[in-house]
């Protein structure tokens, strides 16, 4: 059992970062507390970890946790983080994105990596709204559900983020929720072990902007919402469609053991170098 | 009716008051991807379309700011009056296609709410967003107040899509100090905007029935010609601004200059140049010097591109030193902007003047009247002995370097 609060200690930056930005009841520091366990769980130290960010309120995780950190621009942040990886295989790479960072303006660096299935494990916080900027709908954000850009509730089609990544070619895919914490720390901790791209959807209460205005009630209403409706995914893949309505699976839904970028690009660096003698 | 115009002030935020002269402008298509300190006016503007009362306007908000100007070039081009509002990252992503529109002559208005530019990350304000895309075929006005931005926002609409200019234009407001502040303004009327701003009537479209191509390729024989003309509709688009603005006085009874705005240059012997809401701090400053006895006064540019070369030569030509304050940097010349337009449009005339420049204000780092002061004190012993540094940062924490 790990205590989060000796790992808080050791993985953040809590004399200098200080306090955070979140609002109360925010669901992103559940998901970075679960991160932290998870990393704590394979023993990684924190020089071994590179961190990397893009902007929103889930952008900020990088400011609080002491590994090496690269906060980016919005929606970049997996490109900057491929660099980062083919540079120094060695580092683990772990990217925090939010829902409009990874799926709208990052969209195209998201389904390129992994189409790549480069080695960096994704942790991507939706809470279906941005919430830094004022509630504005997201590629997540359900039909019908209200945004300060939507006041009679979103006409478009959200994605499944999950159903997104795999198609493109994700080697490990899994959703964990903010109630589902333990859980979510298991999930994190074989991402990170996979060898492959990996994202870990973490469904994330943002009770300020998004659950206020649907009505949603507060944090703890909406956790509740997670909880009654998140089903795992043995259970999940026996329910007819009538019987799904508005639940969801959880737990891991793709792990496949493929080759990843880097182990085929020194492959053809050995092919060719053979060749060449 | 009453004329007063203190009767017909609501206290507004900055960002609502240009929302709402976005409004009455009558926009048909409206992109825009959130970014602070923007937001407010997107939002305003998309309560505006959820209550009814911008017609015939489509609003979306899309997935990311080179798709907001992407979809405008695509709606100006079949016809529509097109809007967005961006900042500081939300600009800059957005630069390959802000050559675009104006490279195909499309008469975008787009507000820029001034944040510096990553990295660091900063959301706060200087000029550094907007003067990257000086070079792009846009015009660019700078507000000073609420209601200047307000005002600006059919002027710009109205320059734009004047048929002999048909070039977008970048209406500039500082974020926060601009963007989130309560002032008295007054919101533009309905039927005046109307009067003042005739439907937007392109002679070039996208039409089944007349095909036209935008934007297709031009091999070097004729490739000149393109940045050659949008330069010519720059030309023109000086008088049309000077032009836009008697016609607002005349309609609105508001003047807050032409393409520059002075105050208390007369006599100048020294004088401050600057763009957008610093220009508020330097009047005050001004006010106070001048019981001082010193002989201080402001030129304010309002339109930075086109640049009013003319109107500036004959401001400065009896200055005894000039003093430009510049929210941006060109790193590697070690000067603002402003000061190097001030410079070359100095060059190759009889005005040999010492124009020294101020770097400051950059990431939101505030302006005190202190520190004009303290400019002032400079450019004195300037005005009396030479000029020995050219350009200098203003306000540097020597603790941190
Ligand atoms: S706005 Fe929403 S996502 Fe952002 S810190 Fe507040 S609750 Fe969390």
């Amino acid at each position: 059992m790990i205590r989060t609060s000796e790992a808080i200690y050791k993985y953040l930056r809590p004399d200098k970062k200080y306090p955070h930005v979140w609002c109360p009841g925010c669901g992103i520091g559940i998901v970075t507390g679960a991160l932290v366990r998870a990393i704590e769980r394979i023993g990684l130290t924190k020089d071994e970890i590179a961190l990397v960010s893009g902007i929103g309120c889930s952008g900020r995780v990088s400011t609080y946790l002491d590994f090496n950190t690269l906060h980016t621009t919005h929606g970049r942040a997996l490109a900057f983080a491929t660099g980062l990886k083919l540079a120094k295989p060695s580092l683990t790479v772990i990217v925090v994105m939010g829902d409009g960072d990874a799926t709208a303006i990052g969209g195209n660096h998201l389904i390129h990596s992994c189409r790549r299935n480069i080695n960096i494990t994704s942790l991507i916080i939706n809470n279906n709204i941005y919430g830094m900027t004022g509630g504005q709908y997201s590629p997540t954000t359900p039909t019908d559900y209200k945004a300060s850009t939507a006041q009679y509730g979103s006409i478009e089609k959200p994605f499944d983020i999950c159903k997104l990544v795999e198609a493109c070619g994700a080697s490990f895919v899994a959703r964990g929720t903010t109630y589902h914490a333990k859980m979510l720390d298991a999930l994190i901790e074989r991402a990170i072990n996979n060898k492959g791209f990996s994202v870990v959807e973490a469904l994330s209460q943002c009770p300020t902007q998004y659950g206020r205005r649907n009505k949603l009630g507060g944090p703890i209403e909406m956790m509740q919402w997670y909880k009654d409706n998140a089903i795992h995914y043995t259970a999940f893949k026996k329910l007819s469609t009538d019987e799904i309505g508005e639940q969801f699976p959880i737990g891991v839904l793709t792990d496949l053991d493929e080759p990843d970028y880097l182990e085929r690009y020194s492959r053809i660096i050995k092919e060719a170098g053979s060749e060449g003698q | 009716m009453t004329d007063n115009p203190m009767e017909k002030m609501s206290v507004v935020e900055g960002s609502y008051a240009t929302a709402h002269a976005v409004k009455v402008c009558r926009p048909n298509v409206i992109s825009a991807y959130p970014i602070t300190p923007q937001t407010h006016i997107v939002e305003d503007l998309s309560q505006f379309i959820a209550d009814g009362e911008i017609d015939n306007c489509e609003f979306i908000t899309i997935e990311s700011e080179f798709s907001a100007l992407s979809a405008l070039v695509g709606a100006s081009a079949a016809g529509a009056r097109t809007y967005s509002s961006t900042s500081s990252q939300g600009l800059e992503l957005m630069h390959e296609v802000v050559f675009n529109v104006s490279g195909m002559r499309l008469p975008t208005v787009m507000t820029v709410v001034n944040r510096a530019v990553s990295a660091p990350i900063s959301i706060w304000n200087d000029h550094q967003d907007s003067i990257s895309e000086r070079d792009t075929g846009w015009i660019q006005l700078y507000a000073e107040n609420s209601q200047e931005i307000s005002d600006l926002t059919p002027l710009a609409y109205k320059v734009a899509e004047d048929k002999d200019v048909m070039l977008p234009a970048m209406v500039c407001m500082d974020g926060f100090i601009l963007s989130h502040v309560f002032e008295p303004v007054v919101l533009l009327e309905q039927d005046l905007t109307d009067e003042y701003l005739p439907p937007y009537r392109p002679e070039h479209i996208l039409d089944t029935k007349n095909p036209k191509t935008f934007g297709s390729f031009a091999d070097p024989s004729v490739y000149t010609e393109f940045r050659y003309m949008q330069q010519k509709g720059m030309d023109i688009a000086l008088k049309k601004i000077e032009k836009a603005v008697d016609e607002f006085t005349r309609i609105f009874g508001r003047d807050h200059g032409g393409l520059i705005d002075t105050y208390r240059a007369d006599d100048a012997e020294i004088l401050l140049m600057a763009m957008g809401s610093v220009v508020g701090t330097i009047k005050d400053v001004i006010d106070e010097a001048r019981i001082d006895g010193i002989k201080v006064g402001l030129l304010k540019i309002r339109s930075f591109r086109p640049f009013p070369v003319e109107a500036v030569r004959k401001t400065l030509a009896d200055a005894a030193v000039i003093v430009v304050l510049d929210k941006n940097i060109s790193l590697g010349l070690n000067e603002g902007s402003l000061c190097t337009e001030v410079k070359s449009c100095l060059y190759n005339t009889d005005i040999n003047t010492p124009v020294m420049g101020f770097m400051l204000g950059h990431g939101g780092r505030d302006i005190s009247k202190g520190t004009i002061h303290m400019i002032i004190d400079k450019s004195q012993k300037v005005a009396r002995s030479g000029i020995k540094v050219e350009n200098e940062f203003v306000d540097v924490r020597g603790d941190l370097i």
